[in-house]
């Protein structure tokens, strides 16, 4: 019953990697649309081209080097106090903020007529909104902006995974003691060490932010978008033909990534041989703007996406709200009542989505980890590459393949398609957030109830699982708000016709309904901020009674 | 050696770590009996008791042939051997109360009678009217307790002790000792105990095996 799944879960992961991949070569190169042969001229002639790979290039590269930068310097000045401590408690809510929602919100913040720009203009009494092109600029910057913001409490969370494993206390002090600053100690003796092990997670950023499409459908420029989401449009036509330039398209930002990657790598090495130099030369830091500079930046990122989702909220209340008011003239439920219903029924089928495939993955990443313990399987580095298989390899390479092949086989877009799409993405953050608290159970638990006569299912269920029910809710909470950011998944393997929120909010940012857009997006942002609180409530209030399960 | 011996028969049980050999036994501790093993730590004491329990760590290899009361215990999972250990910390199991603690060793009794035997054991230790109590409100004294009494209440045919008293406090440790040493005897099962301290295996008052 066991046994098999981890073999399972590593087909899950590479299968559909590997099976899309195929599915969009294929076609790229004519062999499976049938009587094209053109894909590649097409995509290659595109005029977009060069302009829509640097947009994409550029804000890839950007988003990561700026989410990398401030979650190290705020860890290099901050970590260990008590303003630490507060921001940490901040991560997990900013983390669940789904892309497309965050990135709605961010646009009515710095539009020309957004909040932003509203208070110099009450101030200085303009009447109209300035014409600036700040939404959509055409090197895709507010796009690298909004990443930043989305994603530095990604690595944040990632990195403080790492420290105690860095042992990052005990060598900071060392450092300290040797006469380095608070910043230049941890970046000296720390950073090394943390990084090493955030590399995978970085560079899942790194392909996201070159890769995505629909943060960039909102935030990114428009003629031409980035690559990636004039894929998107070349897979969503009806013309077979065009799907197969989709999918040339696809290689094609695809071997643009691998190429930024392998000069990502290139240039790790150069920084490191850098910071030898900078290490032995025992120069510091300017500290105090330094310390100074992480928290006043990684604030700002998340009042940003705070104040964003602020925007959202007040819109969908908004009747007349015209352009230097700072607030809408009176609320009204009008536009709930207008779009609410809508909204809810498709967030009803959103939940339904996202509890299947949150289900699937938490059976076989708890199937795998208690396979892993029983037979004692020694689960390698090789196993976290295959976990990051589908976060690594650009969604626009493989999902275009996984769309088309099945359709070549008879197997048009369906309901369980997308579930099983969702289950690849979802799977891998499930497994990531469950794994630590999993393997960290105290296994001398395990070996006194097998000598009370314990089998190992009911070890399993009385015991293990019940003791993780803090670690297994939030992986669920994770699993959860993953599956309901899946945008180009949804769209593409549910061929348009699996509607869930984030493909109605997406969908609605072009036409400009900023009351409606505030509904839905307010509404994904519920659906995947809910979970969170309940994963908090529930083990609290089960075991209110139980003071050794508190913190667990 | 006749098979049918009862007690715990450890025949030339050899640990070994890759090429390193750890350490090589033969022992018999009769019903009744505390074996202590004494030894630095890194000699492969707890390791021999993991081997016992079947649950040994994969670095680790052992052969020889370990029998409870004539039956081979060699191909049986950890849960058939009727094997009870005590660790350092008493692990109650934090999710549960004091009484489905100790409840949790007699699966399918009827109720009342499994209510009567957890009554029976709390009484026992003087910790009375404790059955809906939560573990984290119990003195490191009162957990320790529960815990023998849990062990003892799954009726094991034999007991391992690892280390079980070095984090009580002195007189709580005195005290612990003759109960653990008291309930074993009573209950007539053997016990196999590792320690580094002497004291432990000094009021054992059985054979000490210094390794």
């Amino acid at each position: 019953m066991l046994r098999p799944l981890p073999l399972l879960t590593a087909l899950v992961l590479a299968g559909p990697v590997g099976f899309g991949l195929l599915g969009t070569v294929l076609p790229a190169f004519g062999l499976l649309v049938p009587g094209d042969g053109t894909a590649w001229g097409r995509a290659l002639d595109w005029p977009g081209l060069p302009r829509a790979l640097g947009a994409a290039v550029l804000s890839g590269v950007l988003s990561t080097l700026g989410a990398l930068a401030i979650a190290t310097l705020v860890l290099a000045g901050w970590h260990g106090t008590r303003a630490f401590a507060w921001l940490e408690r901040a991560l997990s809510p900013l983390l669940a903020v789904p892309h497309a929602a965050a990135a709605l919100g961010l646009a009515f913040l710095v539009a020309p007529s957004g909040w932003i720009a509203r208070i110099p203009a009450t101030l200085l009494g303009w009447d109209r909104a300035p014409d600036l092109l700040i939404l959509g600029d055409p090197w895709g910057l507010s796009l690298a902006a909004g990443l930043v913001a989305k994603e530095m409490p990604f690595l944040l969370l990632m990195m403080l995974a790492a420290l105690p494993q860095a042992q990052a206390g005990p060598r900071l002090r060392v450092a300290r003691s040797l006469g380095q600053g608070r910043v230049a100690g941890w970046l000296k003796a720390v950073f090394p060490a943390i990084h090493a092990q955030v590399r995978l997670p970085v560079l899942v950023v790194l392909v996201y932010g070159m890769t995505n499409v629909d943060v960039a459908v909102i935030l990114g420029p428009n003629t031409p978008p980035t690559l990636a989401v004039q894929v998107a449009r070349w897979m969503a036509d009806p013309d077979l033909s065009q799907r197969a330039a989709g999918a040339a398209g696809g290689l094609i930002l695809a071997g643009a990534t691998a190429a930024v990657v392998g000069a990502w790598f290139a240039a790790e090495r150069g920084v490191a041989r850098l910071g030898r130099l900078w290490v032995e030369g025992g120069r510091g830091l300017p500290e105090r703007p330094a310390r100074v500079l992480g928290p006043i930046l990684a604030g700002g990122a998340g009042a940003a996406v705070g104040a964003g989702i602020a925007a959202l909220a007040v819109w969908s209340v908004a009747a007349r709200w015209s352009f230097p008011a700072l607030l809408p003239d009176a609320p009204t439920t009008r536009n709930w009542d207008r779009f609410g219903p809508d909204m809810l029924a498709v967030a009803g089928d959103t939940m339904a989505l996202a509890l299947g495939a949150t289900a699937l993955s938490l059976v076989l990443v708890i199937g795998c980890l208690e396979a892993e313990h029983r037979w004692r399987l020694d689960v390698g580095q090789r196993a976290l590459w295959l976990l990051y298989l589908p976060l690594l390899v650009p969604q626009v390479a493989f999902l275009p393949g996984l769309q088309l092949l099945p359709l070549m086989l008879g197997v048009g877009p369906s309901w369980g398609l997308v579930l099983a799409g969702h289950v690849v993405f979802v799977l891998p953050y499930v497994f990531l957030s469950l794994s630590g608290p999993f393997r960290a159970w105290d296994p001398r638990i395990a070996r006194v109830a097998a000598g009370l006569g314990a089998s190992p299912d009911r070890i399993l269920w009385r015991l293990r699982l019940p003791m993780l029910l803090g670690p297994v809710l939030t992986a669920a909470a994770i699993g959860i708000a993953v599956s309901v950011g899946q945008y180009l998944p949804t769209l593409l393997l549910g061929g348009g016709r699996t509607a869930t929120l984030v493909t109605e909010a997406v969908a609605l940012s072009s036409g400009g309904d900023r009351r409606a857009i505030g509904v839905w997006g307010l509404g994904q942002t519920a659906a995947a901020l809910a979970p969170f609180v309940l994963a908090l409530l529930v083990p609290t209030l089960v075991f209110r009674r139980r003071g050794g399960m508190r913190g667990a | 050696m006749p098979d049918a011996r009862a007690g715990l028969t450890l025949d030339d049980v050899t640990i070994a770590r890759g090429a390193e050999r750890l350490l090589s036994l033969s022992a018999h501790v009769p019903p009744g009996t505390v074996l202590t093993l004494m030894g630095p730590s890194g000699s492969g004491k707890s390791t021999l008791l993991s081997h016992v329990m079947g649950d040994l760590p994969p670095a680790f290899r052992a052969t020889g042939r370990v029998a409870l009361d004539g039956r081979d215990l060699g191909n049986l999972p950890p849960e058939a051997r009727g094997v009870g250990i005590l660790y350092q910390d008493p692990l109650l199991f934090p999710h549960l109360s004091v009484a489905s603690n100790l409840a949790f060793g007699l699966p399918g009794l009827p109720r009342a009678e499994r209510r009567r035997r957890i009554a029976g054991a709390l009484e026992r230790i003087g910790m009375d009217g404790f059955g809906p109590r939560d573990p984290a409100t119990l003195s490191g004294g009162q957990a320790a307790r529960v815990a023998l009494m849990r062990v003892l209440l799954s009726g094991p045919c034999a007991l391992l002790l690892d280390e079980p008293f070095s984090k009580l406090d002195a007189d709580r440790r005195d005290q612990m000792r003759g109960l653990v040493f008291d309930r074993a005897r009573a209950v007539g099962i053997p016990v196999l105990m590792v320690t580094h301290d002497a004291d432990d295996a000094a009021a054992a008052g059985g054979p000490v095996i210094r390794l």
